[in-house]
């Protein structure tokens, strides 16, 4: 390893010990944003800094990370399986944590060291924030500046919702929402989503109606055709994307559902909004993490440079390091699946080497970015545009491939055994590839369910269609639970056919009766 | 501009709502967990909190998912050793070995475990025993402290100030750092005075200009010393430590006197069970410590460990107060009356020899009660378990005989128990005494 290469390092270490204290992470703070910001050129929102203990941390962990959360049992109990897992020292709770807002929140545990603290603030400061701004699913799918009052407003309207109508009557419609909140995402088209002014002055106008004995269902559904007094060209837009069929099972409940009432509807709007905010979590969890993972990766190493960090600091680090981007093999009693700090710091290390040092299998690969000696500004290019499905598409090299041993391994229930598809050789590279982004693919790996029938003349029943491909079909128990939910909601019965994509035959049916009561 | 907020004196408790949420919503499991529970806990730590373990479909949070056993998938795996394309690969026994979660074998088959805390605990213990809100506060709550004197500290408000410490303290340290006394200086004042003036000539034969000289440059030193050595520094300062200690209460010692015989079945024991916790969580508020001593009997009466007390089976007749006897003899052995306060909590279902119906009573009146403190005689009704109502039966044997023994003494209470709620009222008497209304 080298030292100190450029420059003369005169600097100071930052820190020589492990402790730290509040001024101390000032400093450390302005140095690696300073790298970040100046020679990284990472554009990050303003960073929120709080410095928690671990029983906060099992907190944010139970709230998914939101300084405020509503109040709901199923938080509770997240709560205390972390707990009991933290306590019997089965799991080390994550270092740190980063809420995407503006300005981010940024949770750093005060159980680390000075080095761990120095590297988590690389990691999620500079490297999370900065995904957060700059990738396009962040960019359409949530609004950082509005979500930490969005919060706020929706704990204080739940929690008015309880002593309003009763504790059990809204965990009885959060429960049902829950159940469906992967359901609540529009895939296609994004719609507009309300800022929380707009928000409050739309709950108004409900208590008005409300007030008045108008049923905005009515008007919405059946009144629809009438002129109404002033047209509301958001209203009219909202339903035409109401035609069915409509893969927003908590959209369309919360517009439709016959039975339900104002303040239910509502809370199928907060779930279905917030199941959205976190939907580009789940479809960049492994860039994100990859792009967190690079940053702190070089921050800590132009420190290093620098003399701002003493060489104990960094052993310290790359033990760190090495222990979080691990990856398993198949075989060994550690794994869990690929590991996404693993391969998406591997990702971008390897987007690094194709700018600056391709091969010629490189250039045959990669011929847009091979060799361009960007290789900062095409990872920031990368980060901002793919997510975790196209990212492998385009950046997987079949370098990588070998240097994690890939293959593919194939289930087919027609045969009697597994066979093994392709492995990292010639012949296998791109179907490996392939065969990994459709992992990552959320229409690939979530069962695609839409609303295609509500008989709303006759018996009222909702008739939802699962497109099953390739003969994966929902887990039945799970299904009939979640039905009983939906049915709840709707208040009428519910049925799901499970419908073959190729023959259009129906594999399966599962049907929940009316809900009593 | 980034900011740092140091946030970790905020208030802790952020979840307390939703873990009372997810109480409530498991409360009817863990209130089935909490008494399957106490049958294995020990008296003495009935409120210790701990493990509860709820069926997992209680709390269980559905969502739409792909059966991880049915259609054909491609996975990617890392750590190719020597698989070439097309090997075949046994299937696992029992589906996928990765990973599958997925159940369809109905309900319950998996259980969530988590940890209870003590107040938690009690709260669902009370719940069931019907406690009265103040009675509650007074058996779960923390004991009382005292505040005690404990030694110096050098910290502390000025009221505390120890005057002898700090002087003691001032006066070694001016001693050590030779800080001349006011009366010196003032002698060498005088001497001075005096030499000037002619008064007095220096002793030696010396010129007295010299010892003027002398005189005035030991003054100035001595002045010099005096200013930078203080009278009283800080670092003198001492404060009388005052520690709370927990209220000085003295020992108790429990008597639990069981009919064991094969008339009272498991719930009856059960209920008794709750019977003697409840006092015992009573007298651990009241004193320091408490003592249980475990006395069963049939128609002979044997000091046994809490274990046999509760779940060994004997056969026999009754003699009640062969139990009282064996009492006496502990008392007399272990616990001498000056030093212990002495409970007796006596429960069975009635039955007594009768023979000993009429010494009964007299040995609890004249001998035993005589020594102790407070007494309480519940009877578990028959088949308490299947909850035969208590108006039913006619008054047992034993109830009847110890009808005399209620009207003499004021500190004996007795109550006819079928079911948890029926507990707390028999030791009403004794809360009302120690000033709690009910």
């Amino acid at each position: 390893m080298r030292l100190g290469t450029s420059e003369v390092s005169t600097q100071q270490p930052l820190f020589e010990t492990g402790d730290w204290t509040v001024s101390d992470l000032h400093r450390i703070q302005e140095a690696v944003a300073e790298i970040g910001e100046n020679e990284l050129g990472l554009a990050t929102y303003r960073n929120r800094i709080e410095v928690i203990t671990s029983e906060q941390m099992l907190d944010a962990y139970a709230s998914l990370g939101l300084p405020h959360m509503y109040r709901h049992w199923s938080f509770g109990k997240r709560f205390a399986h972390q707990e009991g897992l933290y306590r019997k020292g089965l799991t080390n709770l994550a270092l740190e944590m980063i809420v995407n807002s503006d300005p981010a929140v940024c949770y750093l545990m005060e159980d680390n060291n000075a080095t761990a603290q120095t590297t988590v603030l690389a990691h999620a400061a500079m490297g999370h924030n900065h995904f957060f701004r700059n990738n396009q699913t962040f960019q359409e799918w949530t609004e950082a500046e509005a979500i930490l009052d969005y919060a706020e407003f929706v704990r204080a309207y739940v929690a008015q919702c309880e002593r309003a109508y009763g504790l059990d009557a809204v965990e009885r419609t959060l429960d049902a929402a829950h159940a469906l909140q992967e359901q609540g995402i529009d895939h296609v088209i994004a719609r507009r989503r309300y800022t929380v002014d707009e928000e409050r002055q739309r709950l108004a106008q409900r208590r008005v109606a409300e007030r008045e004995g108008e049923h905005e269902l009515w008007r919405v559904t059946t009144h629809f055709g009438e002129a109404e007094a002033e047209p509301d060209p958001e209203r009219e837009a909202e339903a035409r994307a109401m035609t069915l069929p409509e893969e927003n099972l908590l959209y369309f409940l919360e517009k439709k559902a016959p039975l339900l009432a104002g303040w239910q509807r509502e809370l199928l709007r907060i779930v279905r909004n917030l199941s959205t905010y976190f939907e580009p979590q789940r479809q960049t969890k492994m860039m994100n993490e990859g792009c967190a993972c690079w940053c702190h990766y070089t921050i800590m190493h132009r420190l290093r440079d620098k003399g701002l960090l003493t060489e104990g600091a960094m052993l310290e680090f790359l033990h760190l390091h090495s222990s979080v981007v691990a990856q398993p093999p198949f075989d060994h009693r550690g794994f869990s699946g690929i590991n996404p700090y693993a391969l998406g710091f591997a990702m971008c290390r390897d987007i690094e080497r194709l700018c600056t040092e391709p091969t010629d299998e490189d250039w045959a690969w990669f011929p847009e970015i091979a060799g361009n000696q960007e290789p900062v500004a095409t990872l920031k290019r990368a980060w901002a545009d793919f997510r975790d499905e196209s990212f492998i598409r385009q950046f997987l090299s079949p370098r990588l491939i070998r240097e994690f041993h890939l293959f593919r391994l194939d289930d087919d229930p027609s045969e009697d055994a597994f066979v093994v598809g392709a492995i990292h050789d010639e012949r296998g590279y791109r179907r490996v590839r392939q065969a990994l982004a459709a992992n990552h693919d959320p229409s690939e790996i979530r069962p695609r369910i839409e609303v295609v029938d509500a008989d709303m003349r006759g018996t009222r029943e909702l008739t939802l269609r699962h497109t099953v491909r390739r003969g994966r079909t929902l887990d039945a128990l799970e299904a009939r639970r979640t039905l009983r939910q939906l049915a709840f909601l709707w208040g009428y019965p519910v049925t799901i056919n499970e419908v073959d994509e190729d023959s259009g035959e129906v594999i399966a049916r599962h049907s929940e009766a009316a809900p009593r009561s | 501009m980034d900011s740092i907020i140091d946030r970790r004196q905020q208030p802790r408790g952020k979840n307390l709502g939703n873990r009372q949420r997810f109480l409530r919503r498991a409360r009817s499991h863990i209130r089935r967990s909490i008494r399957e529970n106490l049958r294995e806990r020990g008296v003495s730590d009935a409120d210790q909190g701990g493990a509860v373990a709820i069926p997992e479909d209680e709390v269980h949070e559905p969502q739409f998912g792909q059966d991880p056993d049915a259609g054909a998938r491609e996975r990617v795996l890392p750590g190719n050793r020597d698989f070439v394309e097309g090997d075949r690969i046994q299937r696992p026994e029992g589906g996928q070995g990765g990973g599958s979660q997925g159940s369809d074998s109905g309900e319950g088959e998996d259980s969530f475990t988590f940890e209870l805390s003590r107040e938690e605990f009690l709260d669902v213990f009370f719940e069931d025993l019907e406690l009265p809100d103040l009675v509650k506060s007074r058996v779960s709550g923390e004991s009382a402290a005292e505040p005690r004197r404990a030694g110096f500290t050098t910290t502390g408000p000025p009221v505390r100030m120890s005057l002898e410490r700090t002087m003691r303290h001032s006066m070694a340290r001016r001693v050590a750092l030779g800080r001349p006394t006011q009366a010196a200086v003032e002698a060498m004042e005088r001497e001075l005075e005096d030499l000037r003036s002619g008064r007095i000539q220096p002793a030696d034969g010396r010129a007295a200009e010299t010892r003027i000289a002398e005189l005035e440059a030991m003054l100035t030193r001595a002045q010099e010393r005096r200013r930078t050595v203080p009278f009283i520094d800080p670092i003198d300062l001492r404060y009388s430590h005052v520690e709370s200690v927990p209220k000085p209460v003295s020992q108790a010692v429990m008597f639990c006197l069981m009919d064991v015989s094969g008339s009272m079945d498991e719930a009856m024991k059960d209920l008794a069970k709750r019977f003697f916790i409840l006092l015992h969580l009573f007298l651990k508020r009241e004193y320091e410590r408490v003592e249980l001593v475990f006395i069963r009997h049939t128609q002979y009466a044997q000091e046994v460990d809490e274990e046999a007390f509760f779940h060994s089976r004997q056969t026999g007749g009754t003699i009640v107060s062969s139990a009282f006897d064996e009492m006496l003899r502990v008392i007399d052995e272990r616990y001498p009356v000056d030093d212990w306060n002495i409970y007796l909590a006596q429960a069975s279902d009635g039955d007594n020899w009768p023979q000993d119906l009429d010494r009964c009573p007299r040995v609890l009146s004249e001998q035993v009660l005589p020594l102790c403190q407070y007494g309480a005689y519940v009877e578990v009704a028959r088949g308490a378990a299947a909850g035969a109502g208590l108006l039913g039966g006619g008054n047992s044997d034993l109830w009847r005989s110890y009808d005399a023994v209620t009207q003499q003494h004021e500190h004996f209470a007795r109550r006819r128990i079928a079911d948890p709620g029926d507990i707390f009222p028999v030791f009403q008497d004794l809360f009302r005494r120690k000033g709690v209304t009910t």
